[in-house]
């Protein structure tokens, strides 16, 4: 029984002994560490999906403290925790503009046809291996949801055979870009109402045949955008969304509907009229001729011609002009 | 003469890992790269001389006292870890670059069995205080010795050209074993 007793009495006894002496060197060894590491780490999502290219979140935050990463390095965070960051840190946040992933593809099971019936493992890495996948487009989307599955954050969703992301849930991760067999998903800016939605790099006689949504290649597009913004290349229209002013003419005008635009959400111009001086720049800016005025008159908007595209709005010198 | 010998017989004769079989975990597993490997043996030396001086005053000082010579290997254990928490902060406050260099290694050290085996042999060896530290940096030697060649042959075999099938850790295993028959060859020397 003693024996017990001295056992446990000299072994507790250590462990205490050990114990203290820790937490003393613990305070006496205390070393400062950077503050800032902690405050920037809080700031960020936490998700260590490893989209800003270090370890994790701990990762960036250490790198943000150090000043070898930008405060705008977390893509998830985006402009929210890059703000926050900024404060901590002591610098102007550069305001990014927010990225969110899109499927260039509307290659739906009744829009675009198939080659074979797939039958294999469900998967658009495996299918992707089987001449290319079922679709008739090499270039379309699979519909098999490699991309949910990569995306952690629920944003991906197949309907009707085509991934689609869900631009409130997207984090701009990039991780879904990284999985797609096919790189059929692109960063597209969270504010651009007007995207092709065609991928294909075939001719247009041969899209024709293989999908009802595809770019044929007509160049319509190109030449009824107003501002430039619609380059051609590979046999496909590309936005140069630093150009593009979502006027929304392209879609309009594309024959087969391979621009998605939000028309539902199509701005106008409405002039205030107390603050109009009539100065007629705005007329000369607008590229369908949907103002109407004289010099010294008050300007007036023609509802059913204006496209949205704010020339107009940006050029007015009384700020007159608003966009809704 | 006998701390000499003792000295000779620890690093070469009887090497911890090619012939005690000691430490085989660190040995493999962080042997990819000269620079971590001596990393490594760096931290184990520090952690194995300061083990030995420790557990032998706890050896003779409470458990031959108090006849708990049973409880041997629980306060061994107790001492090891404790100490590796200690050097650990001690080294973050003295070197940070040391720390920055020893990395996951140093917290590891803490279930390398080459430590116990030191303290646990000294004491079953009935060796004093003086001995059983020079034991102890010998052994330790003897562990840099062993896993920085390994990790240098190691290096070389990256870029060899091995066999599908033997990529990777087969190769490194066999290689382990032409090293530890290549140590046998000491035996005798002391």
């Amino acid at each position: 029984m003693i024996g017990i007793v001295k056992a446990v009495v000299s072994l507790s006894g250590m462990g205490l002994l050990f114990g203290a002496g820790l937490a003393v060197a613990a305070k006496v060894f205390a070393i400062e560490e950077d503050p800032r590491v902690i405050e920037v780490r809080a700031a960020l999502p936490g998700a260590n999906c490893g989209a800003c290219g270090f370890p994790g979140c701990d990762g960036l935050a250490n790198a943000i403290a150090s000043g070898n990463a930008p405060v705008n390095a977390c893509p998830v965070g985006g402009a929210v925790s890059a703000g926050k960051i900024a404060a901590i840190m002591g610098v102007e946040a550069v305001d990014t503009e927010k990225q969110v992933a899109r499927i260039i593809c509307r290659g739906t099971s009744c829009n675009a046809f198939e080659k074979f019936e797939y039958v294999g493992i469900q998967d658009c890495k495996a299918a992707a291996l089987v001449s290319g996948g079922s679709k008739a487009c090499s270039y379309g989307c699979l519909g098999l949801g490699t991309c949910v599955r990569a995306c952690q954050f629920g944003a991906i969703d197949i309907i009707d055979g085509v991934a689609v992301i869900n631009p409130e849930k997207c984090t701009s991760c990039g991780k879904c870009v990284l999985e797609c067999p096919k790189n059929v998903i692109r960063m597209v800016p969270y504010e651009q109402k007007v995207v092709v939605d065609c991928n294909s790099k075939d001719f247009g006689k041969d899209v024709k045949v293989k999908c009802t949504v595809g770019c044929i290649g007509c160049q319509i597009c190109v030449k009824a955008c107003p501002f430039g913004a619609m380059e051609f290349e590979n046999n496909l229209a590309r936005i140069n969304y630093e150009k593009c002013t979502n006027c929304m003419i392209c879609a309009e005008k594309c024959p087969t509907k391979a621009i998605w635009a939000d028309f539902e959400n199509r701005k106008k111009a409405f002039i205030d009229v107390d603050k109009c001086v009539g100065c007629t720049i705005c007329k000369k800016q607008c590229p369908v001729n949907a103002i109407e005025g004289e010099v010294k008159a008050k300007h007036t908007i023609l509802d059913d011609k204006c496209i949205g595209c704010g020339a107009c709005a940006k050029k007015c010198p009384k700020s007159a002009i608003e966009m809704r | 003469m006998k701390i000499f010998t003792l000295l000779v017989s620890s690093i070469l004769v009887n090497n911890f890992v090619m012939s005690r079989f000691l430490g085989i975990c660190p040995f493999l597993g962080v042997s990819k790269q000269v620079e971590t490997a001596v990393g490594m043996g760096a931290a184990v030396t520090f952690v194995m001389a300061i083990a030995s001086a420790a557990t032998y005053v706890v050896q003779v000082s409470i458990l031959d006292k108090f006849g708990l010579g049973y409880m041997q290997t629980i306060v061994f254990i107790l001492i090891i870890a404790a100490l590796v928490q200690l050097v650990e902060l001690f080294i973050k406050k003295a070197s940070p670059t040391l720390y920055q260099a020893l990395g996951v290694y140093l917290p590891l050290i803490t279930t390398n069995c080459a430590v116990l085996g030191i303290a646990i042999l000294n004491i079953q060896m009935e060796l004093s205080l003086l001995e059983s530290v020079v034991h102890a940096v010998g052994a330790a030697l003897g562990f840099t010795l062993s896993i920085v060649l390994f990790a240098g042959i190691r290096e070389r075999l990256a870029l060899a050209d091995v066999p599908e099938s033997f990529q990777g850790f087969p190769v490194a295993l066999i290689t382990a074993s032409l090293m530890s028959i290549a140590f046998l060859g000491f035996t005798g020397l002391v």
